[in-house]
């Protein structure tokens, strides 16, 4: 049986089943980094002191990891702009250039984890860095897996382009969608946790 | 922006207007740049925290906010859509106003 409604809109919303669905998702993971944020501002008013993020994290590289997810978020968009010009190879270029910005993000991360565990400031040490930890290694996941989504629609998912043009078009900004909401989520840890 | 518009804008009745959108997405994309030099520089001036604080979340609301009215296209949704951040936005609201009112001796007890 074939999905409803991911090309022609629902009368009743005036939407795709999709593009409903991916909202109510991100609705689900507002939710989800909401929680962790309250707890943030929990612990750390609830302590007697609490370390400015640049006296333990790195902050230059962290900058560059904003600079890289939002220059990602551009790719991501104008990937999904490509297709709407009927540009399918340069959809690749975009694309592909939102998943390499993506995997460019978490070599940093890497290289930022490394350097905390040879000092030896691991999630147990201190209430900061278990709450950094948790909100990064959260949020780092959701990089990960926006890669995965992103990837398959590069490589195998491409497929429906040439069968369905809209309906990838219309799969393709959900998934722009779901990676916007991660760099966006990443414009409100940087300075909650490096700066302030 | 929305997907019924991509049915007809990729028919070619509308790539002008993607090609507005494009211009969009590069302006935006050069604030979001600049706005996050202004975060890091106004870091270095450590402010006190309650100002620190204020000024950090007002660029990162500001950013959020061309995020997702830009990209997410958020600016030109369905009401149904709106619905659903609203909804969520209140429960979200609640959410980081409950540990700042429960460190609030007596705010809820008297």
């Amino acid at each position: 049986m074939d999905i409803p409604y991911t090309v022609e809109v629902r009368r009743d919303t005036g939407l795709t089943n999709g593009k409903i669905g991916i909202w109510l998702f991100l609705a689900s993971e507002v939710m989800l980094f909401g929680a962790l944020f309250a707890s943030y501002i929990l612990i750390r008013t609830g302590a007697p002191t609490w370390p400015r993020g640049d006296t333990m994290l790195d902050v230059p590289l962290a900058t560059l990891n904003t600079i890289i997810l939002i220059s990602s978020s551009v790719t991501m968009v104008m990937a999904w702009a490509s297709l709407m010009r009927r540009r399918f190879e340069t959809f690749r270029i975009y694309m592909g250039g939102t998943i390499l910005l993506g995997l460019g993000f978490l070599v940093v991360k890497y290289f930022e984890y490394s350097a905390h565990f040879h000092e030896g400031a691991l999630p147990h040490t201190n209430n900061f860095l278990a709450i950094y930890y948790t909100l990064t290694g959260l949020h780092g996941l959701h990089v990960l897996g926006g890669m995965v989504v992103n990837a398959y629609f590069w490589g195998p998912g491409a497929k429906l382009w040439k069968t369905n043009p809209v309906w990838f078009t219309n799969r393709v900004e959900n998934a722009g969608l779901f990676w916007h909401f991660v760099d966006l989520v990443w414009i409100f840890l940087f300075p909650t946790l490096y700066l302030l | 922006m929305t997907s019924d518009h991509a049915t007809t804008s990729m028919t070619g009745d509308h790539a002008v207007d993607i090609d507005k959108h494009v211009r969009i997405y590069i302006t935006v994309f050069v604030a979001l740049m600049v706005l996050t030099i202004v975060t890091v520089t106004v870091s270095r001036f450590h402010l006190p925290v309650p100002l620190a604080v204020t000024v950090a979340l007002i660029v990162a609301i500001i950013k959020g906010s061309l995020v997702a009215c830009y990209f997410m296209h958020l600016i030109s949704e369905k009401k149904l859509i709106y619905a659903v951040l609203a909804l969520t936005g209140a429960f979200f609201i609640a959410l980081m106003v409950l540990p700042v009112v429960t460190v609030h001796d007596g705010f809820w007890i008297h």
